[in-house]
């Protein structure tokens, strides 16, 4: 199972966790089983085109998955998908 | 019997070619012309010709051919007053078989005294030489190294939990001129994390309160104080003024506006956001064809996703650490060292005591940084669609 990292700002949606696991072999198919989990996600990670929010990035190891096939990219056993929203706090 | 010594100079100044300090003034910054000064190392750091190479004289044969590669190449050799480089121009010519060798008469002290311009090079006091002597004996920073730092000019946007230890460091290593924004004054729950202020100057706008923080810890240091808030009538003048850009802000337009404006005039910033536990860190450098802030995030998340530290709190520490990062990354774009943090995402997670990267690539259709400079409109820096609704949301 792939590991996916949580930010900070989604945490309240999967119980608070910081990384978890979910299964698919591809991105789309191991976020989809991650929100059909915790269903709040769905709303945070896709618009209403299906597509992923253009405010998230989503990372396959350390390479954006939008450089790479986006939703259709295989995931691996080992993989880790890190999702990542951009913060602003400096204060 | 065998000459004295001065006898021996004037002998070998019949031998080679001489030139007049006139003649070499009209041929200064000529590319065809090495000028070489073979004096010894602390006469050098009192003043040279401008464009000379220094060679001494001790070293000659052993040196020459880095200074000068070419025998063929036009050479003019001079030191204090016109004997040793006599000499030397004998044995380039004889010895080395340099064919264009010349010796310029009465050396140094004739070319001063002619009026002629001279390059005196940089030098630190001796208190200087006192305060950044750990930086000057790391070769990576060395004195030149500290030259650039105290040359340098860095602007911080933001006097608070990012922008304090930025400041702190940054005075300390001798940046020469901080320029900071912010338009807050200093309250008590800010000095949790914001260690730049203190319980002293509650109350006092953060700008004053800083530069007398960093004028007590440094005295050298120019603050610049600009109270009150980036906006897009100023910023591109504001930002002109300075080298580097340090991002400490707390709300998305402005991260926006920030990265526009030093988009448009190519000027890297060191951007740095923490949230709870966390910290994202990132240089962006188009002037090195590095991303910008919008190829990364071309639009920010809705405000339910963006909370502010204010509202959301943060570890006191966090701040600390990310901002000395930042402060690292600052002073090592100043003297051009190492491998920055252009083109990648480091993020911190305290909790975990981990730090990841993911790699932030170049947007070839980025709304800004793909686009020719001068078409980017004043109008449009600092702006995302949904700009309007994002502003009323976050109120």
């Amino acid at each position: 199972m792939a590991t996916i990292r949580i930010p900070p700002v989604l945490r309240p949606s999967v119980g608070g966790e910081r990384q978890v696991n979910a299964d698919g072999s591809t991105v789309r198919e191991v976020l989809d089983g991650l929100s059909t989990a915790h269903e709040e996600l769905k709303t945070q990670l896709y618009g209403a085109d299906g597509e992923l929010n253009r405010f998230v990035n989503v990372y396959l190891n350390d390479e954006d998955v939008r450089v790479l096939q986006g939703l259709d990219t295989a995931v691996g056993e080992s993989d880790t998908l890190q999702i990542l929203p951009a913060m602003a706090g400096g204060r | 019997m065998t000459p004295s010594g001065a006898e021996f100079v004037r002998q070998i100044k019949g031998q080679i070619a001489e030139v007049d300090p006139a003649q070499v003034h009209d041929v200064l910054w000529n590319e065809d012309v090495v000028l070489v000064d073979v004096r010894e190392s602390d006469e050098v750091a009192a003043g040279k010709l401008p464009g000379a190479v220094h060679v001494p004289r001790g070293f000659l044969e052993s040196r020459i051919d880095g200074a000068v590669g070419d025998r063929s190449k036009r050479v003019v050799l001079y030191c204090a007053s016109g004997n040793r480089s006599a000499l030397a121009a004998r044995t380039l010519t004889e010895d080395l078989g340099y064919e264009r060798v010349e010796s310029m008469t009465g050396g140094y002290t004739l070319w001063k005294d002619r009026g002629y311009e001279v390059d005196v090079p940089r030098t630190l006091t001796a208190e200087q030489r006192e305060r950044y002597s750990r930086h000057i004996l790391i070769n990576e920073v060395g004195l030149e190294g500290q030259i650039k730092l105290i040359d340098a000019k860095v602007l911080l946007i933001g006097a608070g939990a990012l922008g304090s230890p930025n400041a702190l460091y940054l005075a300390a290593a001798g940046v020469g001129t901080i320029g900071i924004v912010d338009d807050d004054v200093v309250d008590l729950s800010n000095l949790q994390r914001q260690v730049v202020h203190g319980t002293a100057t509650i109350g006092v706008p953060k700008v004053e309160s800083a530069a007398t923080r960093i004028n007590d810890l440094n005295p050298d240091v120019t603050v610049v104080q600009h109270k009150g808030r980036l906006d897009a009538d100023s910023v591109l003048e504001l930002f002109r003024a300075y080298d580097v850009i340090v991002d400490g802000t707390d709300n998305f337009p402005t991260r926006y506006l920030i990265n526009d404006a030093a988009v448009r005039l190519n000027k890297p910033v060191v951007s740095a956001a923490i949230l709870g536990f966390e910290a994202q860190l990132s240089v962006f450098d188009t002037s090195q064809d590095g991303p910008c802030y919008r190829c990364l995030f071309p639009v920010p998340p809705p405000a339910e996703l963006a909370p502010s530290c204010g509202a959301n709190g943060v570890l006191g520490v966090l701040p600390g650490t990310a901002g000395l990062l930042q402060a690292t990354e600052v002073i090592k774009l100043i003297i051009g060292v190492g491998d920055s943090l252009r083109g990648r995402l480091l993020m911190y997670d305290a909790l975990a005591a981990e730090f990841n990267e993911v790699k932030v690539r170049k947007d070839p259709e980025c709304p800004v940084c793909s686009r020719d400079r001068a078409s980017i409109s004043d109008e449009e820096m600092g702006v995302f669609p949904d700009y309007e609704a994002f502003c009323a949301a976050a109120g």
